[in-house]
This record gives C-alpha cells, structure tokens and sequence, in this order.
C-alpha cells in the first residue's frame, strides 16, 4: 500500500509532463493530420533553453532559496517564447510548403527537423549530460508506515499544480476564446473556415506556438524533476509522448492529458513492480497495441472511411 | 520603383525587409541555444560560457542566405511559372539507360580505384564508400518493395536488418550449432562455409518476423502504421540491449566469423586465398570480395523487385498503394498482398544484416538505432518511391556524401585545428531531408515506365497520381 501510494505520487508528476507534450501532438495531428516528429525534440530544446537561463540566473544571483524560485519561473517564461519561436519556425520554413503534398512529404520532413534539431544541440551544447545542482529538494512527509515514508516533494506538487493550472488556461483558450473556435473549425475542414474569413495559415502557425509553449512547460519541468538534460533527451519521450495522444484519441484533448497520466502510471508501475529494464518496452507495446486494437483510442472518435 | 509589380528587377527593400526578419527570427533562436554554452567546470559544475561571435556569426549568415534566396526567386519567378507539369522524357530515359550504366560503373568501380590511388589507399575507399553506400542501396531497394510498391510506411525496418545480423552472428558463434553442424558437415566445411550457409536462413528468419510484425498491423495504415513500425523496431532494439543472456547487451557480440571466397578463407596462411591463388597476401582481396558480394545481393535485390513488379503481385502491391477499398472490392486478398511485401522486404533486409555483420566481425544495438531506419526510408523517399535508380542516387549522395564530409581536412585550416566536419554530418543530413522534401517533396525521380499500357509507353508524372508514382 505505501509503495502503490508513493509510485502513484510519482506516476502522476510523470503522467502530467507527458500529457503536456502530447497535447502538442494531438493538436497538430488534429489540425492538419501530421505525425509533428520533431515535437518531442522542440521539448528537448526547451529544456536546453530553461537550463541556460537557470544558469545564468543563479550564476548572477547565487542559490538561495528565493532565488532558485525566481531562476525556475524565469526559466520557464522565457524557454515558453523561445520554444514557441522555435516550432513557428519550423512550421513555416519545413511543413507549410508541404501542407497538401503527398502524405509522406511532411512526415519525412518532420524526421528530418527531428535529426537536425537533435544535432544542432548536441553540437551546439555538447554530447555530454548537462546536470544542474539539486533544487528544491524538501519534501513532505504523508504518512508512515512499517518504515516506509511516502513523500511528496515540493517539485512534484509544484508540476501537478503548475499543469493542473495551465491545462485550465488552455482549455479555456480553446473553448471560450474566438482563438480557439478558429482552431477547431480549421480541425473540422480548412477550406471552408478559410473561405468564412479564419486565417488559417495563422491558426495553424498558432497551434504550432500553443503546443511549443506547453512542451516548454514540460521541458522545464522535466529539467527541474530529474536535474540532467542530454541531447538524446528529446526521442523517447516524444514517442512515450505521442503514445499518450494516441492512446487517448488523437485529436482529443482531454484524450492528451488522460492518456499521458495513463502513460506515466503505467511506466511507474511497470519499473516498481515488474523490471525497470523493459519499463520502455512496455511504452512502446502499448502504443503499438492500442493502435491495432483501438485505433481511436480512449476519447476519440472513430476514423469513417470514405472514398 | 513605386510599384513593384510592374519593375522588372527584384524589389530590394522588400527582400532586405524579410532578410531583417529572418535575422531577427534567428537571433532569438540562437541567443541562448549558441551564444551560451553550458560546460562542464573542472570541478564539474556548469558554468556557461559567452559567445558572442558565434551567434553575430550565425545570424549574418542567415541575414545573407535569406537575402540570396530572396534574390532568386525574384529573378527566377517568371522563368518557373512557365514550367510544365509534365513529365519529360528525360527522366524516362534516364531511368531506362540510367540503371545499366549505374551497374557497369559499379562493377568496375573497385578495379578502377586500384588502378588510380593504390592497394593501401584503396581499402578506404572500397569499404567506406563502396560497400557502405552499397549495403544502403541494398536496404533502400528492400524497403522499396515494402515503401514504394505496395504503400506500407515502414519507419522499423532496421529491426530485420537486426534480425538477420543476429541470427547469422549468433549461428556463427554459437557453440551448440557448432558441435552439431561438425558432426552433420565435418567443422572444417562449417566453418569455410558458415557464412553461405547462414545467410538463407537469416533471410527466412527475417521474412519471418517481417510476418509476425506485419500481421498485427494489417488493418493499419498511413501514419500510423508507420510509428508501430518504429514502436516495433524499438522494442527489439531494448530487447537485444536487456536481454543479455540472449544478445550479450550493450557489449554485443564479436569474432564472428568473415565469409570465406567460397571456402578457402582470406588469411595468411598456406590455405588462405592470397596463396591459393599465387597472390601476395593483403587484406584488400577480402574487401574487394566483399564488395562483389554486397553488389550481387543488391542486384538479386534489384532483379527481384523488377520481376516482381510485372507478376501479379506486384500489381497488387501497387494496386494496394493507390487505393485499398478499390483493391478489395476487385476480389485482390489485401491480407496476403501485405503479408508478402512485408516477408520479402523483412528478407532482403535480413540479407543486408548478415552481410553487415560478417564484415564488421561485430554488432551491437547500437548499430540498429531508429535513425538508420529513417536513413533507409528517406533514402527511398528521396531518390522517388518505386524508382530504383533514385534509391542509387539518394544513397550515394546521403551516405557518400556524409562519408565525404570525413574526408574534408582542408576545412581545418579555415576554421582551425578544433574544427571536425565529421561532427556535422548529421545535422546536414537532416537539414538535407528537409530541404529535399521542399524541394522535390516527390523525390529526384518522380517519373516511372508504367508497368501496364495501351499501345505506346509514355512518362507518367508523379504529380497525376495519388500515392507513390506510375
């Protein structure tokens, strides 16, 4: 009971970080039906981009505890806009000429981003795993039993509530604002939202923007939970991600969230109780079997076939 | 100059205006990401380190790149409009003369580098550039069965390449399979002829598991077919990392046996090759043979897909690419149809792997990552699927051209001694697949002799069909 009721502590903070990349890529795939590869690496480069800007905060200003605060949120803001710069580029310069190409063109495009954009870091920043020093390291202590402590940290209950306040944020933004009814009406059929006056060419380019600056919500705190960022960061958890959109229905939102709680409990479990090993195999044996069984997943609606 | 629309030189404020931009995009981009660095202290603590003529640098030379293209396109937009949709004939004879010449070249090429830089230069550039864009064609013509002719994104193809380089290195090295195979065929002959005798068998066993991962996908398709393919792929990579017992993990698994000139081996020795044949002994002679070997694999490859295409299951194939419902309805079975382009592309790329294993002496997971799966399908992408003289052209100039880049030691003295091209060669592998997708999102050779046709040949243009070409 207190080992279930710690790894679900830790389950959740992972599920939250996955449920924020995958709504990047349910959005995308919802707008305009492509698999954004490079997702998963724009999360990476959000995470560089938060460690910079920590470091640099902390170098000037030294790592008390007021200042390890102010370095986080800052780090958050402005990995937010320089991620969000980084996929509306992308966007613009590798998938909006290929938009209504054959179907492979954006797809091998987006592998392509995903190659560069690993690369770029990886020459840029160095191979070498990037550890910044251990913040907020309290934890709160819920209760004991036969020796066993289950602890909540300050950095888990700071990710639950930042997400759980964000994904309040976004869902309003797109059910309540003209913004998001732009979206969706793009989502339900492009041609004729732009024949109604939508910008479509911007509502795209602000999904984009929408689902970067949420991966950089996950970036920072992926950052701030494990305390390390590599290169290589961005690959597994943008699969692990992408299995969480697709296993809540691609598309759907909340399908986003649920699937990347589902996702991060799975994996935490799966590493308690089986072997931490395969933790990453069981990730991707569930993708594969809730797309051959359950192609629309939890939450989405199934595909119609038309001719 | 008022009005732009009716000057006929390029409109320079406006191209100077959106080269700012670009430059401005590009600043925020690279603030952080190039002109910090985070570095490991002596004592290992981060510490970032400025730099600020990296990023004035970088930013100049978008401002300058995006000045160029914005040149060019003014200057070239009248002559691209005029620019029909059709296909040339060009490229239909480049294709029908293209593959001949491609293979006379191929065939000649060892002799011909020889003859040119020496025996002792020659291994480089026989095994480096040779055999390794080779044993890409290869792949890239295996995956083409499955990608370019019957529509099946494939983004795990490296794990057949995986299965057929373990199968062969595990028989080869295996002790049990040994002892055995000593007392069917004498261990002298097993051990000659270890490689020709695995090699069929690691072909089966990949068409086999080309089966086993392609049966529960068959209701799939597009997209998502291709991220179980790659979520396949990735599970046996992690299964060869964690199951030590079976793969020997991370350490993988080496000395496993090189083939042999039809049983008389290539060492030193009195029965080695070199003495056989009255030759001085020199590992060049395994190296060239090795080459013969990957090229004959590659053309059966070639061959193969050729004939294949004109039976009726090749017309399946792309009958399934074009429109599944359609194919159905026309009675084809669509289960068998997949089924059999996924065993014999998983064959081709099982051949591909036991050949690489026998010429590297060693594996490991590391060599079947997910990004030589989406080496190989850009490959076919880029050269224009279905087409295989594209698949040579997009090999050669993937995997030669990032070679090449090892090659450029004269850049050291531009940008100095720490300066190392080989690291780059990545990035500009994946800036390439960007750059050609928006190029020719087609692929180099989007024009293709259609297999079926009334009373004359003619060019058929990728732009007039839906899926793949022809």
């Amino acid at each position: 009971m207190e080992v279930f009721t710690q790894q679900l502590i830790n389950g959740v903070t992972l599920g939250a970080v996955y449920g924020l990349i995958a709504i990047g890529y349910t959005m995308v795939f919802g707008i305009i039906g492509m698999v954004n590869f490079a997702h998963g690496d724009v999360f990476m480069i959000s995470a560089f981009v938060a460690l910079i800007v920590f470091l640099a905060v902390t170098t000037l200003a030294g790592l008390s505890g007021g200042v390890v605060f102010l370095a986080l949120l800052l780090a958050l803001i402005v990995s937010m806009v320089i991620t969000s710069l980084y996929s509306w580029t992308i966007e613009r310069v590798a998938y909006r000429k290929l938009r209504g190409s054959f179907r492979l063109a954006p797809l091998i495009s987006a592998i392509g981003m995903s190659i560069l954009l690993m690369n770029f870091v990886q020459v840029a920043q160095g191979a070498r795993n990037k550890p910044i020093p251990p913040v907020m390291r309290d934890t709160i202590t819920l209760f004991e039993r036969n020796g066993f402590a289950v602890a909540i940290s300050y950095k888990q209950i700071m990710i639950i509530v930042v997400t759980a306040i964000l994904l309040g944020i976004f869902w309003y933004v797109v059910q309540k604002t003209p913004l998001g009814r732009a979206q969706r009406a793009c989502e339900q059929d492009p041609k004729m939202a732009a024949l109604l006056g939508i910008p479509v060419d911007r509502t795209i380019s602000i999904t984009f923007i929408m689902g970067a600056a949420l991966a950089a919500v996950a970036g920072t705190m992926f950052l701030t939970y494990y305390g390390v960022v590599v290169f290589s960061d961005g690959f597994t958890p943008g699969v692990k991600a992408f299995t969480a959109a697709v296993l809540g229905g691609i598309g759907s939102l909340p399908g986003a969230v649920l699937g990347g709680l589902l996702i991060g409990l799975i994996e935490t479990f799966w590493s308690a109780y089986f072997s931490i090993d395969y933790k990453d195999v069981a990730a991707f044996s569930i993708l594969a079997i809730v797309l051959i069984f359950m192609p629309q997943g939890l939450l989405g609606k199934p595909e119609v076939e038309k001719v | 100059m008022s009005d732009p629309a009716n000057t006929s030189g390029p409109n320079y404020a406006q191209i100077t205006r959106d080269s700012a931009f670009a430059a401005l995009i590009a600043f925020g981009l690279f603030v952080l990401m190039l002109g910090f660095k985070a570095d490991q202290s002596l004592n290992n603590q981060l510490v970032l380190v400025f730099r600020p003529e990296l990023l004035a640098a970088t930013v100049a030379l978008v401002f300058v790149g995006r000045f160029l293209i914005g040149y060019w396109h003014a200057t070239r937009r009248e002559k691209t409009a005029k620019k029909s949709k059709a296909a040339s004939p060009f490229m239909l004879k480049a294709e029908k003369y293209g593959l001949p010449l491609a293979i006379g070249f191929l065939v000649a090429y060892p002799i011909f580098i020889l003859a040119t830089v020496g025996p002792s230069g020659a291994i480089k550039w026989i095994d480096n550039f040779g055999i390794q864009i080779l044993i890409y064609i290869m792949l890239g013509w295996g995956l083409n069965i499955v990608v370019g002719l019957a529509g099946l994104l494939d983004l795990g193809y490296v794990a057949f390449y995986a299965v057929g380089a373990y199968s062969y290195a595990l028989f080869a090295t295996s002790e049990p399979i040994k002892d055995f195979m000593a007392q069917l065929i004498g261990e002298g002959f097993w051990q000659a002829w270890a490689f020709w005798i695995c090699l069929p068998v690691a072909g089966i066993l990949a068409a086999f598991w080309g089966i086993m991962l392609g049966f529960p996908v068959l209701r799939l398709r597009g997209d998502y077919l291709a991220i179980v393919t790659l979520a396949f792929g990735e599970i046996i990579r992690l299964v060869l990392i964690n199951w030590v017992a079976f793969s020997n993990g991370y350490a993988g698994i080496s000395s496993i046996p090189r083939p042999s000139f039809f049983g008389i081996p290539f060492n030193a020795t009195d029965e080695g090759f070199a003495a056989r044949f009255g030759l001085e002994f020199s590992p060049i002679y395994r190296t060239i043979f090795l080459f013969y070997v990957i090229l004959a694999l590659a053309l059966i490859t070639a061959a193969v897909s050729m004939r294949l295409r004109r039976l009726p299951v090749g017309r399946a194939w792309e009958a399934l690419r074009e429109d599944e419902i359609a194919c159905r309805s026309l009675g084809i079975n669509t289960v068998n149809t997949k089924l059999t382009a996924f065993a014999i592309g998983a064959m081709f790329g099982g051949f591909a792997g036991a050949f690489f294993a026998s010429r590297q002496g060693f594996i490991s997971p590391e060599s079947f990552v997910f990004l030589e799966s989406a080496q190989i399908l850009a490959i076919v992408v880029l050269g224009g699927m279905g087409s295989l003289l594209g698949v040579v052209i997009a090999s050669i100039l993937l995997v030669g051209g990032v070679e090449i880049l090892r090659e450029l030691d004269f850049l050291k003295a531009v940008f100095g001694d720490n300066f190392d091209p080989a690291q780059y060669r990545m990035l500009i592998f994946g800036a390439c697949m960007v750059l050609m997708m928006l190029w020719k999102p087609r692929g180099l050779i989007s024009v293709r002799e259609p297999s079926v046709f009334l009373k004359e040949k003619k060019a058929v243009s990728a732009d007039l069909v839906k899926e793949g070409h022809g």
